[in-house]
């Protein structure tokens, strides 16, 4: 039953930081080049449309809910479980979330890497 | 540099987050914050650059310093397990940096969109901010 919460509470953590993630990559893409605009514009406008960009509040908000998701895991279950499976689950999510929301280009270069990675950091984070 | 120090300020913050919530005005956590901050703020703008899928797998690279930092500066052991964990996320940034880092127009578009209109979409949008921002930029001066 603990293992279950445990693992609701994973899967809780990935989705909410995946759908962070998406919405901060969105905005940033919607606020454009930030080096470019702030050489043209300065960097109150560079802060100004980011913070005013709803997509950039709703993945804050998502990453917040990402937080609390985690630290309801860290009660459930041990450390050694919940960090390693979250974080490599996330990049994932995130590769599948990337090309379905933001159609990036997702090749099998960027599937390895992001297998790769995600290995890596389960085996880092144990 | 900057994601090494900020994985380190993650985990001071986060322990004392858990411990002293209300414990802001303690130098350390202050200086996670501030550094949590930095990290935002640069990732925000490697996000404006490039592709999701490029950026994350690069930050991942905090992941090796860290332990590159344990092991060398800390002098704590690193296990045969996470050295090839450090191998397998070194390996996997190789295999992006050597792609292109940005595969989408920098501004979202309509999924229906044919490619044509997509790519005069964009360029229409992204011309109107350029002019807005040059109007507002002389009022200031």
């Amino acid at each position: 039953m603990r293992s279950l919460y445990t693992w609701s509470a994973i899967l809780a953590i990935v989705f909410a930081s995946v759908v962070g993630d998406v919405l901060l990559a969105r905005a940033m893409k919607q606020v454009g080049d930030v080096g470019a605009l702030r050489r043209r514009a300065g960097l109150g406008v560079v802060i100004e449309r980011t913070l005013g960009n709803p997509s950039f509040l709703f993945g804050v908000l998502a990453m917040a809910v990402a937080f609390f998701s985690l630290l309801f895991a860290l009660s459930w279950g041990d450390v050694s479980l919940v960090a390693p499976a979250a974080a490599s689950l996330t990049f994932i999510g995130n590769a599948v979330a990337a090309k379905i929301f933001l159609h990036e280009r997702v090749d099998r270069r960027r599937w390895i890497a992001a297998g790769l990675v995600a290995a890596g950091v389960a085996l880092l984070a144990g | 540099m900057l994601s090494h120090g900020m994985k380190q300020a993650g985990n001071i913050s986060l322990n004392h987050l858990q411990g002293v919530i209300f414990a802001v005005l303690n130098p350390w956590v202050a200086i996670g914050i501030l550094l949590l901050l930095a990290f935002f703020a640069t990732y925000m703008t490697a996000l404006s650059w490039a592709d999701l899928t490029f950026v994350l797998p690069a930050t991942s690279l905090g992941y090796v310093l860290l332990a590159l930092v344990a092991r060398f500066v800390l002098h704590e052991r690193v296990s045969p397990l996470r050295w090839l964990g450090i191998a397998l996320i070194t390996g996997g940034v190789g295999f992006i940096a050597g792609g292109p880092e940005i595969t989408t127009h920098p501004v979202e578009s309509l999924p229906f969109d044919s490619v044509q209109n997509r790519s005069l979409a964009n360029e229409d949008r992204n011309a109107a901010p350029e002019l807005h921002i040059a109007t507002k930029g002389s009022e200031k001066i």
